[in-house]
């Protein structure tokens, strides 16, 4: 490895591939499509929902076989019959779904497939720690060996997923959308880490929706559209709103264009919420809200203080322990969903595959899966296909869903696509409140231009919005009020015109700035 | 112990409504027979201390062999629901060879190339072919049932049962080891695969929780995706598990053939097969557990033949010959504490995208 290794300099091309071209049933996903990568570099690629990245990034790990083109690695075609291949070559792929054995250990999981062992058969756990460590120290990422994957955070187990790839040798590391599912804070910490990964001589392709970061983190971006290659330019020579020109094809509104609020009367309340996690923690502990009609209130604060439990206790999906819910004065506390759905409260779930999509079913079943006992899409005791295909051909349309047609499993859609998909069942309801968490995790600036500008018109149709969301800049720029949750209590709740970044930060840490004291 | 134990949380174990609930049934029975107990005077007991052990392991062994095997093979992904008609298969071909050859070990070996065989069918439908397990377990039990239904007829030309063939001599441990008080003699001399179902128990824990192997199946039960990203052959791997399941579940058939009895008898596995998934489930899918778990339906499946030979009297017989039953459907309802599978097992892997 060290020696072909000596051959390439910083600022060459290690990697190239050329004339990529790979198809599904009913869609080219890649199509002749070129790419290289310096050594030293990192490179990002752009591109919207169902643009082919992931798709490309599987070719070139070996996941996927491309029907066309050539990969070539150091000079050399890269020839694979599997990603067990590729990482022994030196590529190392961070997936969008993490490839961790969640019942093993980190150091467990470091070592899997090619574990140091005592007396020619026994794993020799301490030499699998002791390399664990010595890795973690050189790359300066601190983790707990003996934790088990399932006890850490999804930054923990991202940080996993790098050293599993640098353990192996990787010397070129592939992180795809690897942002999605961090915090601001461990964002920052990834950040740092890739700064010392190419120092060190590594190179990285980066995925991500996030341009900011993309401006931040990149040397170069390489911008895909529809299964094609549009162009690369150098990061330092372009700007946010050229790069999602290039992408989308046409201008896009960055910032969210909306008229104050008129709030009607209160819609939604939630008094003194109390419930308990998966583990049986105290998740809420009180929780007080209100969400007038017309009016966008997002709820922020940093991942893991009460938003996932609250937004289950309001959509029938965990029961609470304590507290009451109601809906235009009626009483809705620990309903099951199918009545909380029924009472008019629409619910886009933050973990879209395993709550918010079939993936076995096809995209048209997925479009009635509350409704499919109603008119018109069933008479009697039979479904009307004709109905209910029509209809969702009209909301595919509409939302602009990536898929071949709407007989596609809704599996085999891009991660981007399948958040389209659920946020245009939801919306295309008439729904008193609805709860909407994590809405654009994921998507590209396009739908989230899109998303925001139909959440807006909902609201100035007279429906009541409950945000929660992750992203501060998010909730900044489409809340009227803003609700900040900390360790299962609200810490307070103010205006959109009272609201700036510092006292937002200050709150989601738990510290009331002295100029909020007592706005509740 | 403790090391070995890694897969078993004991505390969980301890806090488990079914713990309670068997230790309740075994003082209960204890409670039903004191009366007869206490006429019989000392060493009468420890007779039937002796006798209820010998029993119970007795039957508990071909559970054993048979739970540690569904273990590997639900640990690496695939579930066998097929073991019951791989035990079948195993005890026919056993009395088959055994009467051909005249040597019972032969016989042991055909049996379990036989379950081996039959397992490898189960393999090459759900693994190569990514058919649904459950459907194909069941076929394998009834083809089992047919064919050896038709081969008793063939072979022996008979109905019901075999002839008589050779058994397996009973091993008989060293004479420090009988003399050991009780486990001596519970354990000084029996039919071969009691000996070798203990030690599979340790060498079984040791592979699945301590070397590559194991930690690779585990992996490949687990989430196979992952487990093929860093270069681990996933069908090779199932496939071993699944081969090995048949290989241990025809040892275990032949124990009934040839170590307990000297003939075959149709349908004689008589649904151990399925009590030994129990078991395993019981166990929460460790050898040891399964282990346990077997341990505990051997005696209760015990506790019905001694109370018959000491005229215990005093339960009914029916509600012990229903106790292993019961307790597998407590097992079954989730009774055990939280029971969690091998996230992947029951689903056929298939590389995406390789369309
Ligand atoms: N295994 C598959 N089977 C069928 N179609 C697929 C499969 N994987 C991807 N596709 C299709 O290929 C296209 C490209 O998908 P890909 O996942 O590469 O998009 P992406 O650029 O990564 O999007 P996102 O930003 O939403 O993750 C999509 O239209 C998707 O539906
Ligand atoms: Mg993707």
């Amino acid at each position: 490895m060290s020696e072909i290794d000596a051959t390439i300099s910083p600022g060459q091309v290690i990697l190239e591939m050329k004339g990529i071209t790979k198809a599904f049933p009913g869609i080219v996903a890649n199509s002749d499509v070129d790419f290289d990568l310096k050594k030293g570099e990192i490179h990002c690629l752009l591109g919207e929902n169902g643009a082919g990245k992931s798709t490309l990034m599987k070719i070139l790990y070996g996941l996927y076989k491309q029907d066309k083109g050539e990969v070539f690695y150091k000079g050399e075609p890269l020839v694979v019959n599997g990603p067990a291949d590729t990482l022994r070559q030196g590529i190392g792929m961070v997936h969008q779904h993490f490839m961790l054995i969640k019942p093993l250990t980190v150091a467990e999981n470091l070592v899997l497939g090619n574990e140091p062992t005592k007396y020619g058969f026994l794993i020799d756990k301490k030499k699998a720690k002791a390399e664990l460590m010595e890795i973690s120290t050189t790359f300066g990422l601190a983790i707990e060996p003996d934790a088990k994957i399932m006890d850490i955070s999804v930054g923990m187990q991202q940080r996993v997923e790098i050293l599993k790839a640098l353990h192996r040798g990787a010397e070129v590391l592939i992180l795809d959308e690897p942002t999605a599912v961090l915090t601001p804070q461990e964002t920052k910490e990834l950040f740092v880490i890739m700064r010392k990964l190419v120092h060190d001589g590594k190179s990285i392709i980066f995925i991500s929706h996030k341009l900011k970061e993309v401006m931040e983190i990149s040397d170069r971006v390489t911008v895909i559209n529809h299964g094609r290659i549009i162009g690369s330019v150098k990061t330092s020579e372009t700007s946010p709103s050229q790069l999602a020109n290039m992408m989308v094809g046409r201008e896009v509104e960055l910032i969210v264009h909306k008229e104050p609020a008129k709030p009607g009367k209160e819609k939604f309340r939630a008094e003194g919420l109390v419930a308990e996690n998966d583990r049986g923690l105290p998740a809420l502990r009180g929780i007080d809200l209100s969400v007038r009609a017309g009016e966008i209130l997002g709820v922020c604060g940093v991942d893991g203080n009460g938003q996932t439990e609250l937004v289950q206790c309001i959509t029938g999906m965990r029961r609470l322990s304590a507290g009451k819910v109601t809906l235009n004065g009626k009483d809705i506390t620990n309903m099951p969903p199918k009545r909380c759905f029924e009472a008019g409260i629409v619910h886009v779930p933050e973990d879209r595959q395993k709550h918010g999509l079939v993936l076995d079913f096809t995209v048209a079943e997925n479009m009635i899966l509350q409704t499919y006992n109603k008119k018109p899409f069933s008479r009697g005791i039979t479904l009307r296909w004709d109905e209910i295909k029509s209809y969702a051909r009209r909301i595919i349309s509409e939302f602009d869903v990536r898929t071949p047609d709407e007989d596609t499993k809704a599996g085999s859609l891009s991660g981007g696509n399948q958040q389209k998909a659920i946020l245009a069942r939801e919306l295309s309801r008439t729904p008193e409140l609805i709860v909407v968490a994590q809405p654009t995790r994921g998507l590209d600036v396009g739908a989230i231009e899109y998303i925001h500008k139909r959440l807006v018109s909902e609201r100035d149709s007279g429906r009541a919005v409950l945000l929660v969301s992750l992203e501060l800049d998010e909730i900044m720029s489409l809340s009227d009020r803003i609700a900040v949750i900390y360790e299962g209590r609200i810490m307070g709740t103010m205006d959109i015109e009272d609201a700036t970044e510092e006292t937002l930060g200050l709150m989601m840490a738990g510290s009331m700035p002295a100029s909020h004291k007592g706005v509740m | 112990m403790s090391r070995l134990g890694k897969g078993i949380n004991w505390n969980r174990l301890v806090r488990s409504r079914a713990f309670w609930l068997g230790a309740a049934l075994v003082v209960l029975i204890t409670v039903f027979s004191v009366n007869s107990i206490r006429s019989m005077g000392g060493e009468m007991f420890s007779y039937l201390v002796i006798d209820f052990f010998s029993t119970g392991i007795f039957m508990a062994t071909p559970l054993i062999l048979t739970s540690i095997g569904a273990v590997f093979s639900e640990r690496s992904g695939v579930v066998n629901i097929g073991l019951e008609g791989m035990m079948l298969i195993g005890a026919f071909f056993g009395v088959m060879v055994s009467y051909f050859t005249g040597s019972a070990w032969l016989g042991v070996l055909g049996g379990m190339i036989a379950g081996g065989l039959t397992a490898a069918l189960h393999a090459y439908v759900c693994i190569s072919h990514h058919a649904n397990q459950t459907v194909s377990g069941v076929a394998i039990n009834v083809f089992a049932l047919a064919l050896t239904g038709f081969l008793l007829k063939a072979v022996f030309h008979r109905a019901g049962q075999t002839d008589r063939v050779t058994k397996l001599a009973n091993w008989i441990m060293p004479d420090f080891f009988r003399n050991i008080p009780i486990i001596g003699d519970v354990l000084g001399s029996n039919t071969p695969p009691v000996y070798i179902a203990l030690l599979l128990v340790v060498a079984a824990q040791v592979v699945l929780f301590h070397t590559p192997l194991g930690l690779r199946i585990r992996a490949c039960g687990e989430h196979p995706e992952a487990a093929d990203t860093v270069g681990i052959n996933v069908t090779g791997t199932r496939y071993f598990c699944v081969i090995l399941s048949g290989v241990l579940a025809g040892l275990s058939g032949v124990t009934l053939s040839l170590g307990q009895l000297s003939l075959f008898k149709e349908a004689m596995t008589d649904g151990r097969g399925y009590i030994a998934i129990a078991a395993m489930i019981f166990g929460k899918w460790t050898p040891l557990g399964a282990f346990l778990a077997s341990l505990f339906f051997g005696l209760a499946t015990g506790f019905k033949f001694i109370s018959q030979s000491w005229n215990m009297t005093s339960i009914p017989t029916d509600f012990l010959l229903m106790l292993p039953y019961i307790l597998t459907m407590l097992a079954l309802a989730g009774f055990v504490g939280r029971l969690t599978p091998p996230a992947a097992s029951g689903l056929p892997y298939r590389r995406r995208g390789s369309v």
